[in-house]
Parts: C-alpha cells; sequence; structure tokens
C-alpha cells in the first residue's frame, strides 16, 4: 500500500457506455444475483474502453452497479491492474518476482531504465512506454 | 506424455475444443454420472479416493464437500479458484490455457454432488486470455446441452460464469476470494462461519482449485482404488510440479505423489544450469519454508514435507543456486508479501513492512547482529497470529532460512557483504 491515489472530488465530464459495449454490461449484470458483484466486469470493460479509469468512467460504474462512487474508488484502488492514471501505449511490466529474479529480471529491468530514460511507473514524455515492475505473472521460462 | 493423468493429453493438438475433447473420453464421467449415480455416491467415490485439495492446504476434497448442509433452503455455490497467484506456481495457468474442458466437468460433478445449480470460476487479472478460452469452451458445452437447464438431459441444472480478479495475492485465499467476487474490496473473513456454511452471497459455497476440479473427472469414472494406484496412502494420485529458476529444463511436470525431489529436479528437469550448483529448494511456492539440497532426496508429498518443517504447498518448486545469496533471496520475497498485506490486520500489516525494512538494512551493509533474531522474532509474532494465511506466508520463509542458512546471515552483518550473490554482480556490470 505504498501509494495513496486522492478521490478526486472536483465534479467530472458526465461519460456513458458507448452503444456496441451496453450487451456486455447488461451480461455482467446479468450473471450474478446482486449488481454489485459486477463492480470488477464494470471496472474492466470501462479500463479497456478508455485505457484508464478516469474520474468520469469511475462514476459511470459507480451508475452502473449502484454503489457510492467512493466505495467503487476504495475497489479500484485495491487491485494493483486498474490503471488510475493514464498509461502510455505499450504498458511494460517486469516480473521481479524470485524466479524471475533468479533468472535476470533485475538486468533486464535496469536495462529498460536505462534504454527508456524512465523508472517503476512512470512514462515516457511521448507517451508511449509505462514502466513498471510486477510480481508472479507466472511466464515459465520456455 | 508429460504425465500419467492430468497432462496425459495435455499437447494434444485441438484438446481446447469440445469435439476433440470427447473423443479422448471427456464428459464420459459426466454422461455416467447424471442420472446413474446420487450426489451423495459421488462424494463418497471422491473421499475414497483420497485426493486432497491442490492449492496449497491439501484438505481432503471429499470431507470439505460433505460439510455442504444437506439441508438449506439457500442457494449453493461451487467457486473454482484459478487465482494462482503464489509466486512459482504456473500448473493452473497451462491446465485451464490447454484443456479448457475438463474443469468445466469436473465444475459441473462438483455442483451436482454438493447440490449447486451456479458455478463461477475466480481467475486473476492476468489470466484474460484463459477467461476467452473458458468462455468459448463454456459456449460450447451450453451448445451440446452439458449447461443450461437440463445437463445431459437429466434435469440436473447448472449453469457456469467466469469471473476475473485484477491484481491482488490475497484474493487466492478462498474468503478474500468471495469477498471479491461479490464486489468488495478482496479483504479476507473471519472463520467460521466457514464458506461451506456461509460462503458466497452468506450461502453454502465449496472454493476449490483448478488441479483438484480436474481431478474429478477421471476419479469419477474409473474409481477410487484406480486413482490410489498413484502417491501412497495418504498422499494418493498424482500432483502437477511447476519448476523454476536455474535448471536446464523449467516447466510443469506432473508426478505421482511421494516422487523424490531429486527425480524432478535431476531426472525431469535435467538438473542445474552448467556451472550452478544447487543450494536450497523451496518445495511448495513462495510461502513454505525451503530446504537445504542436503534434503534432495525427500519425497514429495504432504507428510514427507511437513516432517521436514514444509509443506507441498501449491507445488510451486523454486530452485536456488550456490551462487544466489539466500539474504537477497529472502527480501526478494518478504518485499513481495509487504507490498501484498491486505492492510485488515496488525500482525501481518505491520509486520511484514518492518521484517522489509530489516532485510533492507541487512543487505544495505549496516545490518547489526541482533537483527538476525529480530527477523525471527517478529516472524514468530505473525506465525498464527494474523487474521488470514497470509501472514503465516510471510513469515514460514524466514523461519526456514534462519534454521538452514544463518551463516549467510552473519556473514552479511560480519562483513558488511553477501558471501556470493551472482544476481548483485550481474547487476553491478549493467550499472557500470
Amino acid at each position: 500500500m505504498s501509494h495513496a491515489p486522492v478521490m478526486p472530488t472536483e465534479a467530472a465530464p458526465r461519460l456513458e457506455w458507448p452503444a456496441a459495449l451496453l450487451p456486455e454490461v447488461e451480461a455482467a449484470l446479468a450473471r450474478y444475483p446482486v449488481k454489485r458483484s459486477a463492480v470488477l466486469p464494470a471496472l474492466w470493460l470501462a479500463q479497456r474502453q478508455w485505457g484508464w479509469l478516469s474520474p468520469s468512467a469511475l462514476q459511470l460504474v459507480a451508475r452502473t452497479v449502484e454503489l457510492p462512487e467512493p466505495e467503487v474508488f476504495g475497489i479500484a484502488t485495491f487491485y494493483t491492474m486498474f490503471n488510475l492514471q493514464p498509461v502510455g501505449r505499450y504498458h511494460l511490466q517486469v516480473c521481479m518476482t524470485l524466479s524471475c529474479s533468479l533468472m535476470g529480471a533485475d538486468r533486464l529491468f535496469k536495462h529498460l531504465e536505462k534504454r527508456l530514460g524512465i523508472g517503476h511507473g512512470q512514462t515516457t514524455p511521448d507517451g508511449r512506454f509505462t514502466l513498471r515492475k510486477v510480481d508472479a505473472l507466472l511466464e515459465r521460462l520456455r | 506424455m508429460r504425465g500419467p493423468l492430468l497432462f496425459k493429453d495435455i499437447d494434444t493438438p485441438g484438446l481446447k475444443g469440445i469435439a476433440r475433447y470427447r473423443e479422448l473420453g471427456g464428459y464420459e464421467a459426466l454422461a455416467q454420472t447424471m442420472g446413474h449415480s446420487t450426489p451423495e455416491a459421488c462424494i463418497d467415490v471422491v473421499k475414497a479416493s483420497g485426493l486432497r485439495g491442490r492449492g496449497g492446504a491439501g484438505f481432503p476434497t471429499g470431507l470439505k464437500w460433505s460439510f455442504v448442509p444437506k439441508q438449506s433452503p439457500k442457494p449453493r455455490y461451487i467457486v473454482c479458484n484459478a487465482d494462482e497467484s503464489e509466486p512459482g506456481t504456473f500448473k493452473d495457468r497451462e491446465l485451464m490455457e490447454k484443456n479448457p474442458h475438463l474443469l468445466i466437468e469436473g465444475m459441473i460433478l462438483a455442483g451436482y454432488a454438493i447440490g449447486s445449480h451456479v458455478g463461477y470460476i475466480y481467475l486473476r487479472g492476468e489470466f484474460e486470455y484463459i477467461q476467452r478460452i473458458l468462455d468459448a469452451a463454456i459456449a460450447e458445452a451450453r451448445q451440446a446441452g452439458l449447461l443450461g437447464d437440463s445437463v445431459f438431459g437429466s434435469g440436473y441444472a447448472f449453469e457456469l460464469h467466469t469471473h476475473l480478479g485484477a491484481g491482488a495475492y490475497i484474493c487466492g485465499e478462498e474468503t478474500a476470494l468471495l469477498s471479491s467476487l461479490e464486489g468488495y474490496r478482496g479483504q479476507p473473513r473471519l472463520k467460521p462461519p466457514f464458506p461451506a456454511v456461509e460462503g458466497l452471497y452468506a450461502c453454502p459455497t465449496v472454493v476449490n482449485n483448478v488441479e483438484t476440479l480436474m481431478a474429478v473427472p477421471p476419479i469419477l469414472k474409473h474409481g477410487a482404488a484406480w486413482y490410489r494406484q498413484w502417491g501412497n496412502e495418504k498422499s494418493p494420485g498424482t500432483k502437477v510440479f511447476s519448476v523454476s529458476g536455474p535448471v536446464k529444463r523449467p516447466g510443469n511436470y506432473e508426478v505421482a505423489l511421494g516422487t523424490s525431489m531429486k527425480v524432478l529436479i535431476d531426472d525431469l528437469c535435467g538438473g542445474m544450469r552448467d556451472g550452478l550448483e544447487l543450494k536450497a529448494i523451496i518445495p511448495g511456492g513462495s510461502s513454505v519454508p525451503m530446504l537445504p539440497a542436503s534434503d534432495l532426496d525427500t519425497p514429495l508429498d504432504y507428510e514427507s514435507m511437513n516432517a521436514k518443517g514444509t509443506f507441498l504447498g501449491s507445488g510451486g518448486v523454486i530452485v536456488i543456486d550456490d551462487q544466489t545469496c539466500i539474504v537477497d533471496a529472502l527480501y526478494n520475497i518478504t518485499r513481495f508479501y509487504a507490498h501484498e498485506s491486505c492492510g485488515k490486520c496488525t500482525p501481518c500489516r505491520e509486520g511484514t513492512f518492518w521484517l522489509s525494512e530489516i532485510f533492507e538494512r541487512l543487505l544495505s551493509g549496516k545490518g547489526r547482529m541482533e537483527d538476525i533474531d529480530l527477523l525471527g522474532d517478529i516472524a514468530d509474532n505473525i506465525l498464527g497470529k494474523s487474521f488470514c494465511a497470509l501472514g503465516d506466508a510471510a513469515a514460514m520463509p524466514i523461519q526456514g532460512a534462519l534454521k538452514h542458512f544463518r551463516h549467510e546471515f552473519e556473514h552479511l552483518v560480519t562483513h558488511q557483504r553477501s558471501l556470493v550473490n551472482r544476481r548483485k554482480a550481474e547487476l553491478a556490470e549493467v550499472r557500470a
């Protein structure tokens, strides 16, 4: 829990689901006996659509699953895969788990840092690459 | 053939599709059961087979199923734990990616046995592509009449859904998984009540690991005695081990329980990479205590591992070589648990943070001799005192390392540098 994002307080522009996504939104709501269970599927749909979870997107999800906005914000910040900031076109995630570390993950990460001129959690000024250290991606060495 | 049971046909081209799966005998267990066996009979066979939970705890599966109250007006749920987040484990991923219908068949059978009509497969966020594979397989099964209002025309209704997590190690803990599935932050809940009595939406729920559910169809098809041809009395059957680290052929291997670690590492994985010697083995994912190379002959089963002070766990075998600093390796594991601690209880939230800080002090060369005992002391104050097993997962590896490799910690304090550290040396090269 090292980062502590602050909940946006200013009114954000109202966002709606694109018509093409509505069937998926409806299907997500229909899968569970309660609406709030669709909060993760709805957050995923929003992130896939807009690339990140803007305050407007969080408010849309809150309306969709009928939860208070602060609660949806609290859920979104609990999970590491939700981007509450825009990310680069390429989101480079290097697994630093022991298995990967033993096989040179640290070197790989250092190389990327040097090559891109950015550190963990940063995005290149041209918006192309975001670099991040992650854990347990389970990518077996083939 | 990469294994005797679950991995027998795994590399068959087209296995993902229902046609090839059925050609190889798929859904025969389901056909044999629907309309022919009672739910109680299914539970009895699974109990007799001795199948134990393959997610890490090793709890007897049939017994878990029998805890679901027979008389309850509430709906019941079967949930598959496909969160596979234990560092070093990557078996469920390959199993689901290549043989999705086996999981679906296992879910329907488990659902039938406990009287459930809805199942959820909870996948970790990184498994989005597996969700697509499973959703396609579920659609095929529905089309073939194997899911829906009447499974195989038996009148038994069963629906199955996938649910994608979003990156939280804690969601592999079953009550945290249920919180997450309900739409809350994925934090664990107090047990009891156990999920079998009050689980998903406060209804009776069984949570089983992917590999466990996949073992159910062959067990129901061939019987308990047949399954017991592998393994031993208390640890029957086969288990998939995910081997990572500097061995020649890392990967997933399915072997009979009771096979020695030596066979797995030396024969199947081809031994260590050239120029490296084996120093330690973490046998069951990063949360279990490591064993020194001298314990290589230990059989891979629940009891033998417990006798050595460690656990079979999830079967994530991490191999550590002689050029790796144990303190550095432990720091890697500890900072992971510090990051993943959900913050709910004090021993885990504070303890993992302080453990991580002490490791940083030791590795920066500013460690004191008393820091070593302090690590042990903090670990002892987390173990068994945290709200869920995540605290134990952070504490146990430290106790294991202090037991077998205390001299490396002492060397670091006395000499202000590691006894050996291939990783640090390689990093220095990059910086130069």
